[in-house]
């Protein structure tokens, strides 16, 4: 199962490749405003870039009969215009399940892609609107570390607003910004009926899920570039300090309680990439019982490969 | 797995400094600083970039309060250093002065931005 799917992802990577051997897309600016990455909610633009990779880790609770488990992940996620306004992504997650007192599983979860397409965009108000969906492609991968056998489509609303346009009088308030986005994941199975141990029917079902990310952010760059020199210079000039949370609440089929985690930390944009660092901090039992990390390596393709993979591959 | 994602990330880090040819041009730092207070007036107004810029597509204008411009509308590119862009002021009365600036960099990104200065006595 493990070796069809790494051939799965092989192929898949390959035509991702020559999908994207002419072309390209451009990261988030809006006016003066340059909106970063963010690492576990997604961004309102649309642009061609590149995580590789996304790491993350946390301890999930036990329960019922699962003891608590430490998850770590490995994600790729590439992006891609078609349009100056429209693009398309792809996302793979290679998990790791390390069950206290059992036996680790190693596995893929589902593949998944997204189209998002960019509906609004004010300079003057640095702001960008777009909207988006996104199909986590059931049995796509490995039952032994929880994928699911049934796909998930989230439509979406995603947001980016930019403080610039405050008053003098708030002006050290220009640097904040606040992305996110609004989403319902939809299952294509209402519930799942497995047999216990018992021989007994077990039905699970699977709600629908209000997604809600967001994420503040205070650039120190647009600080020193456009409110005050406050002297700061580099590695320093280039860092964003970001708080993000990631929320999701079940809204029906026996809704549970929600589940999230607040992640601080700190955002670091070069000329050709982004670094990112976060602890993951969950919201309640039910998320996790310690705080975790999630780091990312982020490429800027419109910045290093302008004339090629780096610009939509219709228009300018 | 991670011999993969490593193989991979490698190659881009390759690939990326063989084709390297520009980012979009930030600025960088800027004299008088952005946001400063300076004892009379200056003689120009210095903009450093962190990328090299496009000459003739690449602008900087000062305006008063009013919006009205008060520079030389001498802007032009160091030929030494590509870049800095650059333009000369006639003698500033005190007052508040907005400094508004295009920059497109070599490969061809635009960027744009504006910051005030205090001239004072």
């Amino acid at each position: 199962m493990a070796r069809r799917n790494l051939s799965l992802y092989a192929v898949a990577a390959a035509l991702a490749c020559v999908a994207t051997a002419d072309t390209a897309f451009a990261h988030g600016i809006a006016g003066k405003r340059f909106f970063p990455a963010t690492l576990a909610t997604d961004d309102p633009f649309v642009a061609d870039e590149l995580s590789l990779p996304t790491i993350s880790t946390i301890k999930t609770p036990a329960s019922g009969d699962a003891p608590a488990t430490r998850e770590t992940d490995f994600s790729v996620d590439v992006s891609k215009r078609i349009t100056e306004n429209l693009g398309v992504g792809f996302g793979a997650t290679y998990k790791q399940l390390r069950p206290d007192g059992g036996d680790t599983e190693r596995g893929f979860d589902n593949a998944a892609v997204s189209v998002k397409y960019k509906f609004y965009q004010s300079d003057e108000h640095e702001t960008i609107l777009s909207g988006g969906v996104d199909w986590d492609i059931g049995g796509s991968g490995s039952k032994r570390v929880g994928a699911e056998s049934f796909s998930t489509v989230t439509p979406a609303l995603f947001f980016g607003r930019g403080f610039g346009d405050l008053p003098d009088s708030a002006r050290y308030l220009r640097p904040l910004a606040l992305t996110g986005s609004v989403g319902i994941g939809i299952p294509t199975r209402a519930s799942s009926s497995s047999l216990n141990d018992d021989g007994d029917v077990a039905i699970e079902r699977h709600p629908h899920v209000l997604n809600l990310g967001f994420a503040i952010e205070y650039s120190l760059p647009y600080l020193q570039a456009f409110v005050k020199d406050v002297g700061l210079r580099e590695p320093f000039n280039q860092l964003i300090p970001v708080v993000e949370f990631a929320l999701m609440t079940p809204l029906d089929r026996g809704r549970g309680p929600t589940t999230g985690t607040v992640n601080p930390g700190l955002l670091w944009a070069g000329r050709y990439m982004q670094l990112g660092l976060e602890a993951v901090v969950p919201i309640n039992h039910q998320t996790g019982s310690r705080v975790g990390w999630i780091a990312q390596i982020h490429f800027f393709l419109d910045d290093i490969f302008p004339t090629t993979v780096g610009k939509p591959i219709f228009g300018k | 797995m991670m011999k993969s994602v490593t193989c991979v990330f490698a190659s881009l880090v390759t690939m990326a400094a063989a084709f390297e040819t520009g980012a979009h041009a930030f600025l960088d730092h800027a004299t008088p600083a952005v946001g400063s207070v300076t004892h009379g007036s200056p003689a120009q107004v210095r903009l450093w970039f962190t990328e090299k810029l496009e000459p003739a597509f690449s602008t900087v204008q000062v305006q008063d309060r009013d919006g009205r411009r008060v520079d030389k509308q001498d802007k032009h590119v160091d030929p030494a250093n590509p870049a800095l862009l650059q333009v000369t002021l006639p003698q500033l009365a005190p007052g508040r002065y907005r400094v508004v600036w295009r920059a497109l960099s070599v490969d061809t990104h635009v960027t744009e931005g504006d910051f005030t200065f205090d001239v004072v006595p």
